[in-house]
C-alpha cells in the first residue's frame, strides 16, 4: 500500500507530504526557542540588574561560529542543488562541509563552556548564565541532531538516491529546512546574548 | 499526479498484502505502522489510565469522605509509608492529586480522543489508506507508552510520584522530591508524541482527502481533529520549554523559578534567586489552556457524528460550526492568564483576558447550539452512543454556564482555586468528554471489530453514569460557593466557614464509588463483544460519511477500492430520495 | 509531476544563495560593529534585533526559499507569528502591568 503524494505534488496544494510535515515542525520549533526568548525577556526585565554578555562571554568565538554556521548553511543549499542536478558526487562533498562545519561549531561551543567552568562560572552563578547554557544548550543539541540527520543522509541514507533520486533530494532539501532553522535561531541567539 | 488505477493499486496492494503476511506478531501488532492498529493501542492504553486515573481519586474521596480514618484492607497494601496503620498521609494525597489530574489529562483524556479516534477514524472518514506517515505514527505511541512508564515509574521512587499538582507551580515543584523530575521527563515523552502525531494528523487531512472531498465537505469530526492539531502542534513546545527550565532548576541548581530569599521550613534556600515564579504559570498556562479545547473538541467531533446520525437530518449550522472551531481554536491561545487572575496582575491585563475569555464562549455557544437544533425535527433514535450524546449536551452546558463567573475577573475573586473551579472542569471533562468518547466507542466499535456492543449493557452504563456524576460533581459546585479550596487534605475539615457544607463530601465520595461500579457493565461488554458480540455489517448505523464504506475491520490500507466523494456528510433525509440517507461515496444519479 | 526544477532555475538559486550569503557575512559584521559603537541600551537591543531579523528573513527567504513557497505554507506560519507573538510580549507586559503592595 503506498502513501499518495509522498513524492508527486498534490495538484490543489501544489506540495507533497513531507515539505509540510518539515514546515510544521519548525513552526513548532519556533514556538519552543519563543518560549525560551520570552523566558529571557521576562526575566531580564524583571531583573535589578543584568550583566553584558561580554563580562562572561567570548565575543570573537561567538562571531566565529556565527560565520561558521551561516557558511554550513550555503553549503547545505548547494548539496541540495547538487542533488537538483543530478550530481550525487558533489552533493557528498557539500554536505560533507556542512557536517563539518556543525562540528566546528560544537567543538568552538566545548572550549566556550569549559572556559566558563573554568572560571567557576555555572548556569547556577546567576540568572544570566542560566539562560545562556539553557538556550546555547538546547540549539546545541539542536545542532547535533541536524548533524546527525546529515550524516544519515549523507551516509547509509543516500542508497535511496539510487532508487528514488527524486524522494531522496526532497529528503535533503527537507534536512536543510531544519538546518537553516538552527542557523537561524543562531543568527538570534548571538546578539542577544553576547552583544545586548 | 493523481491516484493511479483501482486495478494497479489493487495489484500492488495484493502483492503488498502477500508480504505483510510474512510480518511477526512483533510488526504486525506491536509496532505496527497501522493507523488502525495504532489508534486501538492508543485506545485501549488511554481507557486504562483512565480507570488507574479514577482508582487514584477513589482512594482520595475516601480521605475526603472519613478525614482521618483508616481505610479497610486496602491501606494496609498501600504501606506503612503512604498509609500509616491505614490513614493517608497529606503527602500521599498529594501524590494521588497531582498524578489522577496529569492521567486523566495527558495519559487519558487525550490520548484517547486524538491517539485513538483521531488516528483510527480520520483516515477512514477523508477515504485515504493511511495516515501520511505511518512510521512517525508508531513512534507517537510509542513516545506516548514510554511516557506512560515513566509516570506510572514515578510512584515507585524514593518520596513517591509528583506531589505539586498537574499544574507544577513554581516553587513547590522545584523544591519538591524526586518524582517531580520523572514528571517532567514523563511530560517530554508525552509533549514529543503529541507533536509527532499532531504533523501527522495535519499533513494527512490537507494531502490524503479523497477526491471529490473539499474542506467544506469534510465530516465536522475532522474539522474538530484538525484544529486540535494545531492546538497541539502549536501550544505544546512552550510547555516543553517551561520543562527543561524546570529541570535546569532541579537539576542544575539555576533559579528560573525560584524568587530570591525563599524560606523553605525556616531556612532560606540557598539557591541563586532572581527567579520568577510567575514565568513558570506564563508558560504552563500557554499550554494548558489550549489542552482544554484539546480535551473537548475531538468530543465535540464525535457528538456531531453521533447526532447527525440519530436525528436522520443534517447537522443544523455546519458551516457556522466549522467557522466557529476554527474561531475557538484561535482565541485559545490568548485567553490563558484567566487562570492567573489573582497573581497580582494590573488591571490592563486583567481587562484584556477577561474580555477574550467572554469572546470564546461565543462560539462555543455556537456549536452547542448547532448540536441541540441539530434534533429538532428530526426522527431520533436512542441507542447507546446517541444517549451519551444527549447526555453530553445538557452537561457540557452547565460546564461551559459555570466557567462564565471564573471568566470574569470580579467574580473569580472568590472562587478561584476552591471546589467550584474543579466542579467546572469536571462536568466539561466527565460528563463532557468523557461521555463523548464513550459515545464514539459505543459508536464506532463495529466499524472496528465487525461486531456490536450489547445495548442492555450500553444503557446501563449510560444511566449510572449519568446520575452518578451528578451526585459527584454537582455538590462540588455549592461546597466551592461556600469557599472550600481545592487540594484540601481534610477537605475543608479545618475552616470554620465550610462546616456546614462538609457532610457533602460523603455524597460526593459514594457517588465516585457507585460510578465505579457502574463501569463494570461497560468493561465487561468491551471486552466480551469483542469476541462475542453480534456481527453486523458494515454500515449498521446507516451513516453517512465514508470510513462506512470500508469493510468492518477495514483491511490494511482501508479500502477495497478509494473512494470518492459526491455530496455533504450529512445528507439524511433527502426529500425525494429512496432511503432516508444517502452516503457520500454511493455516486449521484442512477 | 513531481517537484522538480530546471537546471537554469537552479542555477538562478545558487547564485541568489551566494548573494544572501555575502549580505549575511556583512550584516554580521554591521552586528558586532554596532556593539562597539556601544549605544544606550535601548537603541542597541532595537538595532541588534532590526539586524538579527533582516538576517532571518534573508535565511528564511532565500536559504529556506520561503519567497516562493505555496500559500498553504504561508498560511500555517501566519498561524505560528500570530501566537508567537502573545508568547513574547504578554509575559513582559505581566510584569510591568503588575499590582503592587508598598
Amino acid at each position: 500500500m503506498e502513501i499518495p503524494y509522498t513524492v508527486a505534488v498534490r495538484p490543489d496544494t501544489g506540495l507533497n507530504n513531507g515539505k509540510i510535515a518539515i514546515w510544521l515542525f519548525l513552526a513548532s520549533e519556533v514556538m519552543l526557542f519563543g518560549s525560551l526568548f520570552a523566558s529571557y525577556i521576562m526575566l531580564r526585565v524583571g531583573a535589578e540588574t543584568w550583566p553584558a554578555g561580554a563580562t562572561y562571554l567570548n565575543i570573537p568565538l561567538a562571531t566565529l561560529n556565527t560565520v561558521v554556521l551561516i557558511s554550513s548553511s550555503v553549503t547545505m543549499v548547494l548539496a541540495w542543488a547538487s542533488l537538483v542536478k543530478g550530481s550525487f558526487g558533489r552533493f557528498r562533498v557539500f554536505m560533507a562541509i556542512t557536517i563539518l562545519c556543525g562540528l566546528v561549531f560544537l567543538v568552538v561551543k566545548y572550549f566556550e563552556y569549559s572556559a566558563k567552568f573554568h572560571h567557576g562560572y555555572l548556569p547556577s552563578t546567576n540568572t544570566f548564565l542560566a539562560i545562556y547554557f539553557t538556550l546555547t544548550g538546547l540549539h546545541g543539541l539542536h545542532v547535533v541532531g541536524g548533524m546527525a540527520v546529515n550524516a544519515w543522509l549523507w551516509g547509509p541514507g543516500s542508497a535511496m538516491w539510487k532508487v528514488d533520486p527524486l524522494h531522496f533530494t526532497n529528503r535533503v532539501e527537507n534536512a536543510g529546512l531544519f538546518w537553516h532553522l538552527v542557523d537561524l535561531v543562531w543568527i538570534f541567539l548571538f546578539p542577544v546574548l553576547y552583544l545586548l | 499526479m493523481g491516484p493511479e488505477p483501482a486495478v494497479a493499486r489493487h495489484r500492488e496492494g495484493a502483492a503488498h498484502e502477500a508480504h505483510h503476511e510474512e510480518l511477526g506478531f512483533l510488526w504486525k501488532y506491536v509496532f505496527s505502522t497501522d493507523h488502525k492498529t495504532i489508534g486501538i493501542q492508543y485506545a485501549i492504553t488511554g481507557l486504562l489510565f483512565l480507570l488507574f486515573g479514577f482508582g487514584l481519586m477513589m482512594l482520595m474521596r475516601w480521605q475526603l469522605a472519613y478525614p482521618q480514618s483508616a481505610l479497610p484492607w486496602l491501606g494496609a497494601l498501600l504501606g506503612e509509608a503512604r498509609m500509616p496503620g491505614g490513614t493517608m498521609l497529606p503527602e500521599f494525597y498529594n501524590e494521588l492529586g497531582a498524578m489522577h489530574g496529569t492521567i486523566m489529562v495527558f495519559l487519558g483524556v487525550v490520548p484517547l480522543g486524538v491517539g485513538g479516534f483521531g488516528n483510527f477514524v480520520l483516515p477512514l472518514q477523508i477515504g485515504a489508506p493511511d495516515m501520511a506517515f505511518p512510521r512517525i505514527n508508531m513512534a507517537s505511541y510509542w513516545s506516548y507508552f514510554a511516557g506512560g512508564v515513566v509516570m506510572l515509574g514515578s510512584f515507585f521512587v524514593p518520596g513517591g510520584a509528583a506531589q505539586s499538582g498537574w499544574t507544577s507551580y513554581a516553587p513547590l515543584s522545584v523544591i519538591a522530591g524526586t518524582g517531580q523530575t520523572w514528571w517532567l521527563i514523563g511530560m517530554v515523552f508525552l509533549i514529543t508524541s503529541s507533536l509527532l502525531g499532531s504533523i501527522n494528523f495535519i499533513v494527512t487531512t490537507i494531502q490524503l482527502r479523497a477526491p471529490g472531498l473539499s474542506y467544506f465537505r469534510l465530516p465536522f469530526f475532522v474539522w474538530a481533529q484538525l484544529v486540535t492539531s494545531f492546538l497541539l502542534l502549536l501550544a505544546f513546545p512552550p510547555l516543553e520549554g517551561a520543562a527543561f527550565l524546570q529541570l535546569m532548576d532541579r537539576i542544575a541548581n539555576t533559579s528560573f523559578f525560584l524568587p530570591s530569599g525563599l524560606v523553605v521550613s525556616g531556612q532560606v534556600l540557598g539557591a541563586t534567586g532572581g527567579g520568577n515564579p510567575l514565568l513558570w504559570q506564563h508558560l504552563f498556562w500557554f499550554l494548558a489552556h489550549p489542552e482544554v479545547y484539546v480535551l473537548i473538541l475531538p468530543a465535540l467531533g464525535i457528538v456531531a457524528e453521533v447526532v447527525a446520525n440519530n436525528s436522520r437530518r443534517p447537522l443544523f449550522g455546519y458551516r457556522p460550526m466549522v467557522y466557529s472551531v476554527i474561531f475557538v481554536g484561535f482565541m485559545s491561545f490568548i485567553v490563558w492568564a484567566h487562570h492567573m487572575f489573582i497573581t497580582g496582575m494590573g488591571t490592563t491585563m486583567a481587562t484584556f483576558f477577561q474580555t477574550t475569555t467572554m469572546i470564546i464562549s461565543i462560539p462555543s455557544v455556537v456549536i452547542l447550539t448547532a448540536l441541540i437544533v441539530s434534533l429538532w425535527g428530526g426522527s431520533i433514535r436512542y441507542n447507546t452512543p446517541m444517549l451519551f450524546a444527549l447526555g453530553f449536551l445538557p452537561m457540557f452546558g452547565i460546564g461551559g454556564l459555570t466557567g462564565l463567573p471564573l471568566g470574569l475577573t470580579a467574580s473569580d475573586i472568590h472562587l478561584h482555586d476552591t471546589y467550584y473551579v474543579i466542579g467546572h472542569f469536571h462536568y466539561v471533562v466527565a460528563p463532557g468528554s468523557l461521555f463523548a468518547l464513550f459515545a464514539g466507542i459505543y459508536y464506532w466499535f463495529p466499524k472496528a471489530t465487525g461486531r456490536a456492543m450489547s445495548e442492555l449493557l450500553g444503557k446501563i452504563h449510560f444511566w449510572g453514569s449519568l446520575v452518578f456524576m451528578n451526585v459527584i460533581f454537582l455538590p462540588f459546585l455549592l461546597i466551592g460557593l461556600a469557599g472550600v479550596s481545592r487540594r484540601l487534605y481534610d477537605g475543608g475539615a479545618s475552616y470554620a466557614h465550610a462546616q456546614h457544607v462538609l457532610p457533602w463530601n460523603e455524597v460526593s465520595s459514594i457517588g465516585a464509588w457507585c460510578l465505579a461500579l457502574f463501569q463494570i457493565p461497560f468493561i465487561v461488554n468491551f471486552f466480551w463483544s469483542v469476541f462475542r458480540g453480534r456481527r453486523v455489517s458494515e454500515n449498521p448505523w446507516e451513516a453517512t460519511t465514508l470510513e462506512w464504506a470500508a469493510p468492518s475491520p477495514p483491511p490494511h490500507g482501508n479500502f477495497l477500492r478509494l473512494p470518492e466523494a459526491h455530496r455533504g456528510p450529512y445528507e439524511y433525509s433527502v426529500p425525494g430520495a429512496a432511503r432516508d440517507y444517502l452516503p457520500q461515496w454511493e455516486p449521484s444519479g442512477a | 509531476m513531481g517537484d522538480t526544477h530546471d537546471h537554469a532555475d537552479i542555477d538562478r538559486h545558487v547564485r541568489a544563495a551566494f548573494l544572501v550569503f555575502g549580505s549575511l557575512l556583512v550584516l554580521t559584521g554591521f552586528t558586532v560593529a554596532a556593539y562597539f559603537l556601544h549605544l544606550p541600551t535601548r537603541l542597541a537591543i532595537t538595532l541588534a534585533l532590526l539586524i538579527a531579523t533582516v538576517k532571518g528573513s534573508l535565511v528564511a527567504g532565500w536559504f529556506m526559499h520561503l519567497v516562493s513557497e505555496k500559500r498553504i505554507i504561508y498560511w500555517m506560519l501566519a498561524l505560528a507569528a500570530a501566537f508567537f507573538v502573545p508568547l513574547l510580549l504578554i509575559p513582559t507586559f505581566g510584569a510591568l502591568d503588575a499590582v503592587s503592595v508598598r
